[in-house]
């Protein structure tokens, strides 16, 4: 039942890594081969954690245990609070977080997978611009720079025909209809990450913390999970929300103003956000837990940033080479691009990779 | 039963006193009975025990602490969804009772014979469709359906605070989401209501109609009084469904942590369970204390409204026609 279960997606994701494979024959080895170096291993894998990178998990794991047919990897997208819970538990031996662990959250002995002396590691290797996605009579083509963007999510800007809006859409037919803007009602990365964007690039306006429960202080409409924001900005009008890139379908996603340049949420300009930022510091050399700098130019600043946690030690080595060997493969350009067939995420650049790969070798 | 065994021996000896020869199927029915009568109990018991024991850590923390690693002081933060939980079931009683003492006294006196049973069958698959597609139907469907009816009451009766201005865009209000809970709820208070209003002795139906009433006097002075501890029973299950509905209104409702008594607007109290719903998969820590601990002031809820209902019940027992 199993293997016939996973026949289908299996057969799939097989084919999509020989497709990639051939057409990207110069750069770095394929999963196919890459497997063949690593098909000695066999064994367990449990990870647990961020829904946001669910889909791009699956694919990994399938392409994965295609290239080493005796590992089993499972992944449970249960939400990033409960996968970080279940790693420093020891239940789960990787965990996927929307956010890096915080100061008080590491530490070397916390992690009952993890060596005694060892700390924690994090990885962030998945990256998803969040779009914003509106649907408004007549208007194709939505321009909005961080201050009108706080406004609107704020309900400082109340209909769509403003001023401000109108300054940044010169030309456009913009209606005089009040504006209904969605936000997730549940806890969510998509908000922290959204939220963040608003409070460093509109201080002015945005005065409150990034967090990943929307503000109450703010107004709008909630809506449940990704689907309940696009459903609610596709079903009702004049409304304008934020979900993540791959999820918006056929609505309308705004160009985010940064410095002079106008950026819509596409791979190359979501994974410059990852390239800007700066480690957090007091880490180890090879934790890459990031500072995000939202108003950096040249990127487009609204993308969701997940990290994989791992250890910097493993009490048992042959979970290290296990997690070593699939993270690695996760964090390679392969993995990148099999997953952004999949999930829409944004490859990390072959720099970042670089600095990833670095970190996971030196996984014990 | 032993009682009545006791009774039914030769009452003109002292043999009455010889307890009777004790059966098989007594004990193990007097068993099962008080087993499972004890099980409840002891099943109510566990839950109160792990909802204070998990809320401990929340409940004891100094608001600092709940502000940096939790959702905010405790108090602050579960009196608007406290108040949610409330005011979003009394809404969905207001129109559910009505319709369902409607439709049940029309199954029990008004349809013929083949409609009702038909009728009471469909009503009762009502109660069989799952609370997610409920959510589903309401959230995709029923709101943006509505959202016309949201604009109108903003723009013609806005004055009355019910109804103030701006009206949701979307339809996801309080409105809606109480009229969810209502069809949810429907089939509950209905079912038990016609089962009750069935049971009217046929003698004091027949006894009204004969000093002349007309059928509708009929159910006003036999059906209603006889039945009326009933109905309070039925609107209380009807109610405790409605306090802890999750999935529903986790969906439709477009909610936060605000008190307001606007029906139709953006911003809507969200419930205890919707919100616990909405933010456990991202919970860690104390934040899951926390959100057990605002489970706890739901059951404490949910127990209150109960007994409520049965000392009501009680208390009117006296004057109702049943006895």
């Amino acid at each position: 039942m199993f293997s016939k279960k996973l026949a289908a997606p299996l057969a799939l994701v097989a084919a999509s890594v020989i497709a990639f494979s051939g057409c990207a024959a110069n750069e770095a080895a394929a999963p196919a081969t890459s497997g063949g170096a690593a098909s000695g291993l066999n064994g367990r894998l449990t990870g647990k954690g961020a829904s946001s990178m669910s889909v791009a998990q699956t694919t990994w794991i399938a392409a994965f245990q295609t290239a080493n047919p005796g590992v089993t990897i499972n992944y449970s997208p249960d939400g990033s609070g409960a996968g970080r819970e279940a790693f420093a538990s020891g239940a789960v031996q990787y965990a996927g977080s929307d956010r890096a662990l915080k100061d008080e959250e590491m530490g070397a002995g916390k992690f009952a997978v993890c060596a005694p002396d060892s700390n924690a590691l994090n990885l962030p290797v998945y990256v998803s611009p969040i779009a914003i996605i509106y649907k408004v009579d007549g208007v194709t083509d939505l321009k909005l720079d961080a201050d009108t963007t706080a406004k609107i999510f704020a309900g400082k800007i109340t209909t769509w025909n403003d001023p401000a809006i109108a300054a940044l859409n010169p030309g456009a037919n913009l209606p005089s209809a009040t504006i209904t803007a969605v936000h997730r009602s549940d806890d969510s990365g998509t908000t922290e990450n959204f939220t963040d964007y608003l409070a460093q690039a509109a201080p002015s306006v945005w005065n409150q913390k990034s967090a990943g429960i929307w503000p109450d202080a703010f107004p709008g409409e909630a809506a449940k999970g990704t689907a309940g924001v696009v459903g609610a900005v596709q079903s009702g009008n004049n409304t304008i929300g934020y979900a993540d890139e791959s999820q918006a379908g056929s609505l309308g996603k705004a160009q985010i103003k940064v410095g002079n340049e106008f950026f819509g949420p596409t791979a190359e300009a979501a994974a410059k956000l990852v390239d800007n930022a700066t480690k957090v510091s007091g880490r180890s050399a090879n934790d890459w837990a990031l500072k995000l700098d939202r108003t950096a130019q040249g990127q487009y600043p609204i993308a969701l940033v997940s990290y994989a946690l791992v250890c910097e030690h493993y009490a048992d080595s042959s979970v290290a080479n296990l997690v070593k060997s699939y993270v690695g493969y996760i964090a390679s350009d392969a993995g990148q691009k099999a997953a952004q067939a999949k999930a829409g995420n944004a490859p990390l650049s072959a720099d970042m990779q670089a600095k990833l790969k670095t970190s996971i070798d030196s996984i014990k | 039963m032993s009682t009545a065994t006791h009774t039914r021996q030769a009452p003109e000896d002292d043999l009455a006193l010889v307890p009777a020869k004790p059966r098989i199927g007594d004990k193990v029915f007097t068993g099962l009975s008080t087993g499972a009568g004890i099980a409840i109990f002891v099943i109510l018991a566990a839950v109160a025990l792990f909802l204070i024991a998990q809320a401990f850590p929340a409940l004891t923390s100094t608001p600092e602490m709940l502000q940096s690693r939790g959702y905010g002081p405790f108090w602050s933060w579960v009196a608007p969804f406290a108040f949610g939980t409330v005011y979003s079931a009394f809404w969905a009683l207001v129109f559910a009772v009505p319709v369902a003492i409607g439709i049940a006294l029309f199954i029990s006196h008004y349809a013929p014979r083949r409609l009702a049973s038909g009728l009471g069958y469909v009503i009762d698959l009502l109660a069989a469709v799952p609370s997610v597609v409920y959510g589903l139907w309401g959230a995709n469907t029923f709101a943006a359906a509505l959202q016309p009816l949201h604009a109108w009451l903003a723009t013609y009766l806005g004055w009355f605070p019910l109804f103030t201005p701006p009206a949701s865009g979307t339809g996801r209000s309080m409105l809606t989401t109480s009229l969810v809970l209502a069809v949810m709820i429907l089939p509950i208070i209905t079912s038990l209501c016609r089962e009750v209003f069935l049971q009217t002795p046929k003698l004091h139906e027949e006894a009204a109609l004969a000093l002349g009433a007309t059928r509708w006097e009929m159910i006003c002075m036999a059906v209603f009084p006889f039945a009326r501890a009933g109905i309070v029973s039925a609107v209380m299950l009807g109610l405790g469904r409605a306090l802890g509905e999750t999935m529903a209104v986790a969906m439709v409702l477009s909610g936060a942590g605000v008190i307001k008594f606007d029906i139709i607007g953006q911003q809507n109290p969200n419930t205890i369970a919707a919100t616990i719903a909405l933010n456990f998969p991202d919970a860690s820590g104390l934040r899951i204390n926390q959100l057990i601990a605002g489970g706890l002031i739901l059951f404490v809820i949910t127990l209150a409204v109960n007994m409520l209902a049965r000392w009501i019940v009680r208390r009117r027992a006296a004057f109702s026609g049943a006895n």
